[in-house]
C-alpha cells in the first residue's frame, strides 16, 4: 500500500484530486495556488482524470460554477489563496447555505495591500464565520491526508458542508518534502463513488428550487440548521480519521498534543510552524524546562471541550496567530482558545502572539522567546500584555 | 399564514430548498398591499386590458368575463386601475381599511 514521493504540498493536492477524481473544478489561478491548478489542468488535459475542468474569468465565477455544479450533482472541488478567496467571498456563503459539500484547498496567503504573496492565515481566518469547514496541516502529507478525508467528511449526509483544507503557502507549497501517497485504486475505495442524495438538479423527475428568498419567517431556521451540521462533524472527523488510519497507519484527531501531558508551559499553534515549535519543545525538555504544545487540525468546527480538557493543566499558554485582528482583543485563535479557556475553575494564564504575517518565518530562537516570555508571566503570575508581535522591529 | 403552522429547524429541509416546484402560489402576498382594487361592473366592458397588464396573475376571467381580483396575490400596485381605457376607469384603488364591504373580491383562486 502506498508509495514514497518526494513532492511539494502543491504536487500532493493535485496528485490527490487526480486520485479522487471529481466531476467538476472550477479555478483561477493565484500565487500560491497556480503551480497546483496547472498540474491538475496538465492531468485534465493528459486524459488522466473525467473531470470538468472550468477555467473561468475570477474567482467569484469560479465559486459560482462550483455552487452550480455541486448543486447539479456533482463532486466538486477547487482550490484558491488570498485574494482569490476574497474574491470568492459572496459565493463562499452560498455553498455553505445551500449545504453543498464542495471541498476548496485554501494556500494561505497574506492579503494585500501592501502586496505580499508569502503564507499567513488572514485569508482562511477572515472566512472563519462563511460556515465551512476549515482544515489546517502541518505539512504536504497533512495536506494531502486531509485532502482526503475532507471529501468524506462535507459528503456526510448529517453534515453536508464545503470544506477548506488549508496549508501555508510557499514554505508548504512550494516546498520539496518525503511524503506517502496512496495507490489510486485504494483513494477510490477511501472516497467512494459521489451519492448525491440530497436533491440534485439533475434529477428532473423531481424538480427543486435552490437559492430562494428566506426571509424574516424562515432564515433563522436554515442558520440554525448550519449550526447543528457543524455540530454533525465533530463525530464524523473522528469516523473518518479513524477509517483513514487503518488505510494509511496515520491517524488524526481534532489536533495533536506534543509532549503536552506534563506541560506547565505550552503553546497553542496552527500549520507549518508547529514543526519548529516542536524541535524547540524538544529543546526545552533536554534543559528540564516542561514545555508541551498543541497543534489545532479542526478550526471549524471549534473542538473547544477537547481543547479546553486538553489545555487544562497547563500554568500558562503561549497562544500564536498567524493572522490579525485589526481592533480586537488580540488575534482570532486567541480569543477562542482564551474564551473556551474561561470555563476551567483554575485556567492557564494566556497571552497572544502574532507572528509569521507575509511569510515571516518563524525561526528557532522566535519560537524560543515565545516560551521564555510563557516563564516570566508564570513567574509574574499574570501577562501584562495580552496581545503582542513576536517578529516585529521597533 | 399564522406562526403556528411555520415549521421548526428540525423539519425543514436543509439549505433553503423548496422541494415541490410551484408553491409560490401559496404565499400569500396580498398581506404586502396598501390600496385594493375596486370593479365597478357597470363601466367593465370586458376587454381585459387589466388581466393583460398584472404583472401578477391577479385579474380572475371566467368565459373570457373579467370576474374579479385574486386578493391573496393582488399587491396593489394600481396597474389595472390605470391601463383600463374606460373613462372614469372600471376600476378604482383604494386605501385598504376604507374599503367597503363588497368590495373585498374573492380571497383564493
Amino acid at each position: 500500500m502506498g508509495k514514497i514521493v518526494a513532492y511539494t504540498g502543491n504536487q500532493a493536492i493535485a496528485e490527490g484530486m487526480r486520485q479522487i477524481n471529481p466531476d467538476v473544478c472550477a479555478a483561477y489561478p493565484i500565487t500560491p495556488q497556480t503551480e497546483l491548478m496547472q498540474q491538475f489542468a496538465s492531468f485534465v488535459a493528459d486524459g488522466l482524470v473525467d473531470t470538468e475542468l472550468v477555467t473561468v474569468e475570477s474567482e467569484h465565477s469560479a465559486m459560482s460554477a462550483c455552487v452550480g455544479a455541486a448543486a447539479a450533482g456533482g463532486r466538486v472541488m477547487t482550490a484558491t489563496s488570498a485574494q482569490g478567496m476574497a474574491l470568492m467571498w459572496e459565493i463562499m456563503y452560498c455553498a455553505s447555505g445551500l449545504r453543498l459539500p464542495i471541498v476548496m484547498t485554501i494556500v494561505n496567503r497574506a492579503l494585500n495591500a501592501p502586496l505580499n504573496i508569502h503564507g499567513d492565515h488572514s485569508d482562511a481566518m477572515g472566512a472563519r464565520d462563511s460556515g465551512w469547514i476549515q482544515i489546517f496541516s502541518e505539512n504536504a502529507q497533512e495536506a494531502y491526508d486531509n485532502l482526503m478525508q475532507a471529501v468524506r467528511i462535507g459528503e456526510e449526509a448529517s453534515v453536508r458542508l464545503p470544506v477548506a483544507v488549508c496549508y501555508d503557502g510557499f514554505i508548504i507549497s512550494h516546498s520539496i518534502e518525503r511524503m506517502e501517497i496512496l495507490e489510486d485504486e485504494e483513494v477510490k475505495g477511501f472516497v467512494g463513488p459521489y451519492q448525491n442524495l440530497y436533491h440534485p438538479m439533475l434529477d428532473i423527475a423531481h424538480p427543486v428550487t435552490y437559492g430562494p428568498v428566506d426571509l424574516q419567517d424562515y432564515y433563522t431556521e436554515h442558520k440554525r440548521q448550519q449550526v447543528e451540521a457543524m455540530k454533525n462533524a465533530l463525530p464524523v472527523i473522528l469516523g473518518v480519521a479513524e477509517e483513514y488510519k487503518k488505510l494509511t497507519g496515520r491517524g488524526f484527531g481534532y489536533f495533536e498534543t506534543y509532549r503536552l501531558d506534563d506541560a506547565e508551559i505550552g503553546m497553542f499553534i496552527m500549520g507549518s510552524a508547529a514543526g519548529t515549535a516542536k524541535e524547540v519543545v524538544d529543546e526545552l525538555r533536554a534543559t528540564g524546562i516542561k514545555a508541551g504544545l498543541l497543534k489545532l487540525r479542526i478550526f471549524r468546527p471549534f473542538p473547544y471541550q477537547e481543547v479546553t480538557a486538553a489545555l487544562k493543566n497547563l500554568k500558562v499558554l503561549a497562544i500564536m496567530d498567524r493572522a490579525e485582528s485589526f481592533g480586537a482583543m488580540g488575534g482570532p485563535t486567541f480569543n477562542e482558545i482564551r474564551s473556551a479557556l474561561l470555563s476551567l475553575k483554575k485556567p492557564p494564564l494566556t497571552f497572544n502572539y502574532v507572528y509569521g504575517l507575509g511569510g515571516r518565518e518563524p525561526s528557532l530562537a522566535e519560537i524560543h522567546k515565545a516560551f521564555a516570555r510563557g516563564r516570566e508571566v508564570l513567574t509574574a503570575g499574570k501577562a501584562e500584555v495580552l496581545h503582542d508581535y513576536l517578529q516585529v522591529r521597533e | 399564514m399564522s406562526e403556528s403552522k411555520l415549521k421548526g429547524w428540525k423539519e425543514l429541509p436543509i439549505g433553503g430548498l423548496i422541494l415541490e416546484p410551484g408553491n409560490s402560489e401559496a404565499y400569500n402576498t396580498g398581506t404586502w398591499r396598501t390600496f385594493r382594487p375596486v370593479l365597478h361592473p357597470e363601466i367593465c366592458t370586458h376587454d381585459l386590458f387589466c388581466w393583460l397588464y398584472c404583472p401578477d396573475a391577479a385579474i380572475l376571467v371566467k368565459e373570457g368575463k373579467m370576474t374579479g381580483f385574486d386578493m391573496k396575490h393582488c399587491k396593489g400596485c394600481g396597474i389595472c386601475a390605470k391601463v383600463c381605457p374606460h373613462k372614469p376607469s372600471a376600476i378604482t384603488m383604494v386605501k385598504e381599511g376604507e374599503a367597503e364591504e363588497g368590495d373585498k373580491g374573492k380571497e383564493t383562486k
